[in-house]
């Protein structure tokens, strides 16, 4: 479905991804995981036409991407969660939810109505500017918002970024439920094992390149991920 | 008590017209973080296109007209001198902003001379009205009302439409909006436009009572209605509208009083009271600087 070919990407002098190729299967979920400052976020913003590449080729459902702007990248069907979770504080949740279905011409009341049953914390602050949100609520509506778009491929940098266990569990969980409905899920991840364990397939990104790939259980028993990424010595 | 009144009514007129043209200056402040210094000569070219086209066509047409090209006016203002910055640095944005105002006087002097141009009576604005024993004219009595209403009709489009959506979203996160597939660009001149036509009403209900437009029109009520943005906050609408409101009622009554000479300099005073005692106006919001 996306496949990244030989992908490079620099800031001024700096290269921040040199020669990225990886690819992810419709109806999986595909893991990236790597030490901060590896590229991971710079990686997922290129696909999204934040920035644009240097090098290489982005090819979704068979055509090239590369270096479209973003709005177009989104209306063929890619959305990116952002690291960070960047909701708009300042607007209710469900205009959030709204301006998240922005491209769409349809009528967005089921999907609002099918949210609220994904993430029932949302429905009941509903008219709460996003802003007042606790952190993990703010991440359930940076996800919701994304899925608004109704997305075959989504993207989300970090998701358990800050967030307690147990939400991360819930987070986890949702990022499932989510695939299973049928949208594909290219995630990015420093919480290693979690993010191995829902993989289909994943990439250990190091300063701008890939060094390891394979299916989440490989990479979960292999040594040196172990070591690096899991905390675990032998 | 009479006089006090009439000069009441007429301060809340050219209050009104300054509402609409600090809204012009909050709206770009909110989406770009720039003071847009050729805001006021915008209002100013209003005045002269608005001149030349009751010579030509009924007031009827030309009031559209003079609205439409405002509009374009400021659109094209933002994409000729204003995009191509878009990754520079604020204070190269902001020369550019100051360089565009300098363009627009000297190319109506240019076109027109310095001299004072006579603004077309509209007839239907001058009509005398008494309301009680009050003297005053229907443009006086219009403009807060036709001020209120569009900052009414531009709340709603804030709040309940996509470009509304949209211009709020980028406002916040530029990064944030367009993962949402906002156009930052469209969103953009979508402001300029809005901030335009209200200028370009601002400036037909300004200069009915004035009677003339000379190249600098647009200098004095273009800092005052900065002024008056700040003063309420800049970024708020709400804010706009109290300070257009404010500092026209406050200028009329002084200059009503026999310190006519002082009214400007009163409008500084605001501004640096209000600076010392709330950096960020009325209803500002914290200053959250862009990531
Ligand atoms: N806008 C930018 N300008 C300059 N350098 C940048 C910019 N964004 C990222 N970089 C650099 O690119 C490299 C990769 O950054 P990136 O954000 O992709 O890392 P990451 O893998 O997402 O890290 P983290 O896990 O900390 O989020 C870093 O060295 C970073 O300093
Ligand atoms: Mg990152």
């Amino acid at each position: 479905m996306l496949k990244v070919k030989n992908l490079h990407v620099n800031f001024g002098g700096i290269k921040a991804v040199k020669g990225i190729s990886f690819t992810v299967d419709k109806g999986s979920i595909v893991s990236l995981i790597g030490a901060n400052g590896a590229g991971k976020s710079t990686t997922l913003r290129t696909i999204a036409g934040i920035i644009k590449a240097s090098k290489g080729d982005i090819e979704f459902e068979g055509n090239s991407i590369l270096n479209n702007d973003t709005s177009k990248i989104v209306k063929s069907g890619i959305t990116l969660c952002p690291e960070g979770r960047r909701v708009f504080p300042d607007m209710s949740v469900i205009d959030n939810l709204k301006i998240g279905a922005y491209l769409r011409k349809d009528s967005i009341t089921d999907d609002i109505n099918k949210i609220y049953e994904m993430f029932p914390i949302l429905k009941h602050r509903s008219w709460q500017l996003a802003g007042t949100l606790s952190g993990g609520e703010q991440q359930m509506l940076a996800v919701a918002r994304s899925l608004m778009a109704k997305p075959k491929l989504m993207m989300l940098d970090e998701p358990s970024l800050g967030l307690a266990p147990l939400v991360v569990n819930n987070i986890f969980d949702i990022i499932k439920e989510i695939n299973q409905t049928g949208v594909t899920i290219l995630l990015v991840e420093q919480n290693a094992n979690k993010a191995l364990k829902i993989a289909n397939k994943a990439y250990v990104i190091e300063t701008g390149e890939i060094v390891m790939e394979g299916t989440g259980k490989e990479l979960l028993n292999n040594e040196k991920v172990k070591s690096a990424y899991l905390g675990k010595t032998k | 008590m009479q006089y006090f009144l009439e000069q009441c009514l007429i301060g809340i007129s050219i209050g009104g017209a300054y509402a609409l043209i600090a809204i012009g200056y909050t709206l770009v402040y909110g989406i770009l973080r720039l003071i847009n210094f050729a805001h006021g000569d915008i209002f100013m070219v209003a005045g002269y296109i608005m001149i030349f086209t009751t010579a030509n066509f009924p007031i009827y047409i030309s009031i559209p007209i003079t609205i439409i090209a405002t509009c374009i006016l400021g659109v094209v203002i933002e994409k000729v001198a204003y995009k191509p910055l878009r990754t520079a640095p604020r204070m190269s944005i902001m020369i550019s902003a100051i360089g565009v105002s300098y363009f627009l006087q000297n190319f109506a002097t240019y076109l027109f001379t310095a001299l004072p141009s006579n603004y077309p009576p509209i007839y239907f604005l001058k009509k005398q009205i008494h309301i009680g024993y009050l003297k005053t004219n229907m443009a006086d009595i219009l403009t807060p009302i036709i001020t209120i209403l569009l900052v009414l009709i531009l709340i709603w489009i804030l709040k309940h439409t996509k470009i509304g959506l949209s211009m709020r979203a980028v406002s916040r996160d530029y990064e944030a909006a367009s993962l949402m597939g906002i156009k930052i660009n469209n969103t953009i001149s979508y402001t300029f436009a809005i901030g335009s036509i209200l200028a370009a009403v601002g400036s037909i209900l300004y200069f009915t009572n004035r009677a003339s437009v000379f190249p600098y029109s647009g200098s004095m009520p273009g800092l005052k209605c900065f002024v008056a943005a700040v003063f309420g906050g800049i970024g708020s609408i709400p804010g706009a509208l109290i300070g257009g409101f404010f500092i026209g009622l406050c200028e009329t009554l002084i200059k009503a009083v026999g310190y006519s000479t002082f009214s400007d300099a009163f409008t500084f005073v605001i501004l640096i009271i209000v600076l010392l005692l709330r950096p960020t106006g009325l209803f500002g919001e914290k200053i959250i600087d862009k990531v």
